[in-house]
């Protein structure tokens, strides 16, 4: 029982970090209903920017919100530059240019900072909490913040003429034009917190498995079955789905073995899937003909 | 609140006709090509183009190293495999991020056959686009209730999953594992004055103008609009009496056979498998290449395979800093050029040409 | 007739000396040069394959190494006045895009020999297809245990210590000095983990079965290791037998500390950088942990004022400033490469394949002032195995700290 628990606890904290990565690509579907496939790499290189800021000297929360800042004006800046040029073409080619960002920013990041790894502090005390030896001050710090950005994003979503008029521009881009709202500017907005979220959720995860160009390849894949499983459209379903994810594939390593690890992930997320297509907690959409 | 469907309708562009404007009309995941029409009747000027292509086809690999053909048979089979996966995703509107998977099976099968069973090398083929049809039909079936995004990341966990799966121990002892199996080179046969490469670059070709006259043949006929119907409007498609599961899945198998057969031919002239050869990476570059190429068309699976297969290559002599920037790079700006594929664009040119004598449509 | 005076008896001879040097002046200097493919008088093609994209491209600095380094040796003069270029090409870690590249640098740019070729997949790829063209398969960066193989495999020799002679090497320690332990083993999934592993169980033998709890294993695309070190606690080992890559190498040795476990922990030579691992996972959560060594670590203090090693830092700070001189993997390729221009110094002005080899078959007592104190290099015609040679060492929390005698491993 106490090797359960342990895997339990473990898993919370992996799928802490799902969980914070899924919350960008939420995000990012909310806003454009489009999944970028970038986020991972574009929260790695907003990672490395941090980095460097804090090997200038820059103290941790003076980079991180710095950091947080460029990521969003990076966010803008891509969708009005880089995505804007195939804003009407077949979803395809935009899924094309997400590949294209996702290797342009790889490649650059191993370029500039090399592929070794590299130690990222974390803000959190390095004593575990209450001197337990489950999960570090990291894991539980995270994890906290994580819940933090969906509780913000929920009041933003919810409760502020901003996050309506976002919600709007995704879901129906030609009414919400009529009524007045720069859908342009919508989608740019919703790139740039998609960024920060994520350079966030980067900032979180390198602490734990090491700052390396390639640190998000094995997550970002977690983090989309989080998301699906919880419902693309439904951030605190996204969240649980990454936590969900995190500890089903710690328990089912421990106990079917780590050698059929990933196949039996993919017959789980298959399988939910096919019972509750668009997720545990995402909304059933009605089609009409 | 009229409810938005999640997935697969509203085109956000109308089709074919490079006049039209654009109406950004709202889409979740849907799959849109412009020139979308199945391939029509054979026009005679279109089978002098074929014939043509393929006698310089024929003639190159006298012409060029061996080294030259060598790449132009793996170019060959990513072709083969392209057409697969446009069948799948341009034709009917399925996303896979997973096709490496099959295109590892039917490699694995064509070497387990040539290494373990001792069978002839060509005899290893059909068996393997067999053994991927009915894996991609199996896997066809339960992915029937996915759409768009949500069997996008299912396929993508299947290729993350194949390499694993190929390093277990349980089947080892015919995989290889970890090591992979190495293959013998086969030999021109009935003696023929010509290398290896250049046989087996004729026997690829071979193999592909027979799957692609099937393919185009399929396409064109009821099944071919069945599935761009269930593509476009699935909903009325069923209505209309159209066994959507039955077509999607087969859809599904027959893309995977193809894919198979490519991964079959592709392990014969590389001559080794091993589970770090089909890596995530490869199911990502196959949908670039039919992207690329030109979605819900069959010379786009020519013009990806050149892409995915020589780009890269190009990549690398330009820079060395940072190649796979630049092969981004070149991403991009094939997408902003020609955001529906070459084969599109060569549409859209070729489709100008033909007006302009006529002066203004 | 005038009698043969001395003085026309010194033309003769002269003359008849000038005679001989003429005829024989082209059969000597055409014994003083012959050239293989890839090789002139101005210059020597070398080719290689690296990883530098995919997962394994944290090694593509090896490579860069290379490259500066033989942009050093042509700065001040080359080998025997040629200069040397190697033309390294990128395979992703993609056994067909391998097999791809090496046929260009074997059929189109015609290269003398391969050189460090990384990977061990990879490099099964092309073994068959390089012996058959006959062009040396030298160097190889890859531990596999199969690359010593001279009798089917003549082209084709590796260089680092075989995997299975590390895992050997720490099996028979623990024999020795902890036989009833119980061992949790954490290994890569690839051919690397498993070839260790495999070492330490043909060395641990029939008493590896009960002495081995539980083997828990990883792909390189899993985000962490912690889920595999929270089971081998589980299973009640004391020993843990730690098969990894830095990356993940850093993370057990944290989360074991982290999750209080304290086994005796025996680390991968690959995984046991101070500057790559130790440093990210804490170095007070490295202390007592044991490894096999071969050359030395960059960042330990006990080499601060080595020559060998100020050499080596003056050498990446002039020639590779955007590599990181706390990566061992630099110091690695270093000696690599300081290996290949010694085989081509030993050439001297027969570079033919056929010569390569068979120089490279004869490196006798080379040393590489890199590599421990008392090791040194050597290959013979049924030896391929350049590093036979290793030490176990102990991290003190600063330093590794060696013990024992230098092994000796007998490979296969």
């Amino acid at each position: 029982m106490n090797a359960l628990l342990h895997q339990v606890l473990s898993g919370l904290a992996s799928g802490g970090i799902y969980a914070s990565v899924a919350l960008a690509l939420v995000m990012i579907y909310q806003a454009t209903h489009l999944v970028n496939f970038a986020q991972g790499e574009l929260a790695m290189f907003a990672t490395y920017l941090a980095w460097t800021l804090i090997q200038a000297g820059v103290p941790y929360w003076g980079a991180f919100a710095i950091t947080v800042a460029c990521a969003f004006v990076a966010g803008v800046a891509i969708e009005r530059i880089v995505v804007r040029p195939v804003e009407n073409a077949p979803i395809l080619a935009v899924v094309i240019v997400f590949i294209a960002l996702l290797v342009i920013f790889n490649s650059l990041a191993g370029w500039i900072w090399t592929y070794t790894i590299k130690p990222f502090p974390s803000p959190f005390p390095s004593q575990p909490l209450f001197g337990n030896s489950y999960v570090s001050s990291h894991e539980l710090g995270s994890m906290a913040i994580t819940l933090a950005v969906l509780l913000l994003l929920f009041v933003f979503f919810r409760y502020t003429p901003l996050g309506l008029a976002m919600r709007a521009a995704a879901q129906n881009p030609e009414s919400s034009r009529l009524v007045g709202i720069r859908v342009g500017w919508m989608l740019a907005l919703g790139w740039g917190l998609a960024a920060s979220i994520g350079a966030i959720a980067g900032m979180m995860v390198a602490p734990t498995v090491f700052l390396e160009p390639n640190m998000m390849g094995g997550i970002l894949l977690y983090a989309f079955a989080g998301a699906l499983l919880g419902g693309i459209d439904s951030p605190g379903g996204a969240v649980l789905g990454g936590f969900i994810v995190g500890v089903l594939e710690n328990v089912v390593g421990a106990y079917v073995g780590t050698e059929l690890k990933l196949t039996v992930a993919l017959v789980i997320i298959v399988g939910v899937l096919v019972v509750r297509p668009s997720g545990l907690f995402g909304r059933v959409h009605v089609t009409r003909v | 609140m009229s409810a938005v469907p999640p997935v697969t309708t509203a085109p956000r562009v109308p089709v074919a006709d490079a006049v039209a404007a654009p109406v950004p009309v709202e889409a979740a995941a849907a799959v849109q090509a412009a020139p979308a029409q199945p391939p029509r009747r054979l026009e005679r000027r279109h089978l002098v183009a074929v014939v043509v292509l393929l006698a310089l086809a024929c003639a190159l690999p006298f012409f060029i190293a061996n080294y030259r053909i060598f790449q132009l048979t793996l170019a060959l089979a990513y072709a083969i495999a392209l057409l697969g996966l446009n069948m799948l995703t341009g034709y009917n509107g399925q996303i896979s991020l997973g096709h490496g998977a099959f295109f590892a099976i039917g490699a694995y099968t064509a070497a387990i056959l040539m290494d373990k069973a001792d069978w002839p090398y060509w005899a290893t083929i059909p068996v393997a686009g067999v053994v991927c049809l009915a894996a991609g039909f199996l896997f066809g079936l339960p992915a029937l209730r996915l759409e768009g995004l949500y069997l996008a990341v299912a396929t993508l966990a299947l290729a993350y999953a194949m390499p694993q799966i190929l390093k277990h121990k349980a089947i080892e002892h015919w995989t290889g594992g970890v090591q992979g199996i190495v293959i013998v080179k086969p030999d021109p046969p009935w003696g023929l004055p010509i290398s290896q490469d250049q046989w087996l670059y004729f026997f690829v070709l071979a193999w592909l103008v027979v799957l692609f006259v099937v393919g185009w043949n399929l396409l064109r006929g009821r099944i071919g609009r069945a599935m761009v119907a269930i593509r476009d409007q699935p909903v009325a498609a069923k209505a209309m009496g159209i066994d959507t599961a039955m077509v999607k899945s087969a859809t599904f198998g027959v893309s995977a056979l193809y894919a198979g057969v490519a991964g079959a031919l592709n392990a014969i002239a590389v001559q080794f498998v091993a589970p770090d050869s089909f890596q995530p990476f490869l199911s990502i570059t196959l949908l670039v290449g039919i992207v690329i190429g030109g979605l819900a068309s069959i010379s786009g699976a020519f013009w990806g395979a050149l892409f995915i297969q020589f780009v890269p290559n190009v990549a690398d002599q330009l820079s060395k800093a940072a190649p796979w920037a630049l092969y981004g790079v070149f991403l991009l700006a094939f997408m902003y050029a020609m955001p529906f594929g070459v084969a599109g664009f060569v549409q859209r040119v070729a489709a100008r040409f033909r007006r302009s004598p006529r002066g203004p449509a | 007739m005038k009698p043969l005076t001395l003085r026309s008896l010194r033309w003769l001879v002269a003359g008849m000396s000038a005679l001989a040097a003429v005829a024989t002046a082209p059969a000597v200097h055409a014994q003083a040069a012959k050239y293989g493919p890839g090789a002139s008088a101005t210059e020597i093609k070398l080719g290689q394959t690296m990883p530098y994209s995919g997962p394994a491209s944290a090694y593509g600095t090896i490579g860069r190494v290379h490259q500066a380094y033989f942009k050093m040796i042509n700065d001040n003069g080359g080998i025997n006045g040629r200069k040397v270029n190697l033309i390294s090409l990128d395979d992703g870690y993609s056994p067909p895009k391998t097999v791809e590249m090496v046929r260009r640098l074997i059929e189109q740019d015609e290269v003398l020999a391969l050189f460090q070729t990384l990977g061990t997949p990879p490099n099964s790829a092309i073994q068959k297809y390089v012996n058959s063209k006959k062009v040396p398969h030298l160097l190889l960066a890859t531990g596999a245990t199969k690359w010593g193989d001279p009798k089917n495999f003549p082209w084709t020799m590796g260089f680092n210590l075989s995997y299975q002679a590390e895992g050997h090497i720490y099996a028979k320690w623990l024999l020795k000095n902890k036989p009833n332990a119980k061992i949790g083993v954490l290994y890569q999934n690839d051919d690397y983990g498993k070839d260790v592993l495999k070492g330490v169980k043909d060395g641990l033998g029939a008493a590896g079965a009960k002495m081995i709890v539980s083997e828990q294993s990883y792909e390189v695309t899993d985000p962490t290791v912690d889920s595999q070190v929270i089971a081998l606690q589980g299973a009640g080992a004391d020993t843990f037998i730690n098969i990894t890559t830095p990356k993940f190498g850093a993370q057990a040795v944290r989360k074991a500390w982290d999750s209080g476990w304290k086994p005796l922990h025996i680390i991968n030579n690959v995984s046991a950088s101070v500057g790559s691992v130790l440093v990210p996972a804490g170095l007070d959560k490295s202390v007592g942990l044991i490894t096999v060594q071969y050359y030395k670590d960059p960042n330990d203090p006990q080499w601060k004022d080595d020559p060998a090693m100020l050499e080596w830092r003056a050498f990446m700070g002039r020639y590779y400033k955007e590599g990181d001189p706390k990566d061992a993997s630099n110091l690695y390729a270093y000696i690599t490469a300081q290996t290949m221009v010694q085989i081509l110094k030993q050439c001297g002005n027969d570079l033919t394949r056929e010569n390569v080899m068979k120089q490279a078959a004869n490196l006798k007592n080379f040393k590489s002032n890199l590599l421990l104190p008392g090791m040194s290099i050597n290959t013979g015609p049924n030896d391929y195995y350049p590093i036979e040679q290793a030490q176990l060492a102990k991290f003190t929390g600063t330093l590794w700290q060696g013990f024992g005698e230098l092994i000796s491993v007998s490979q296969p």
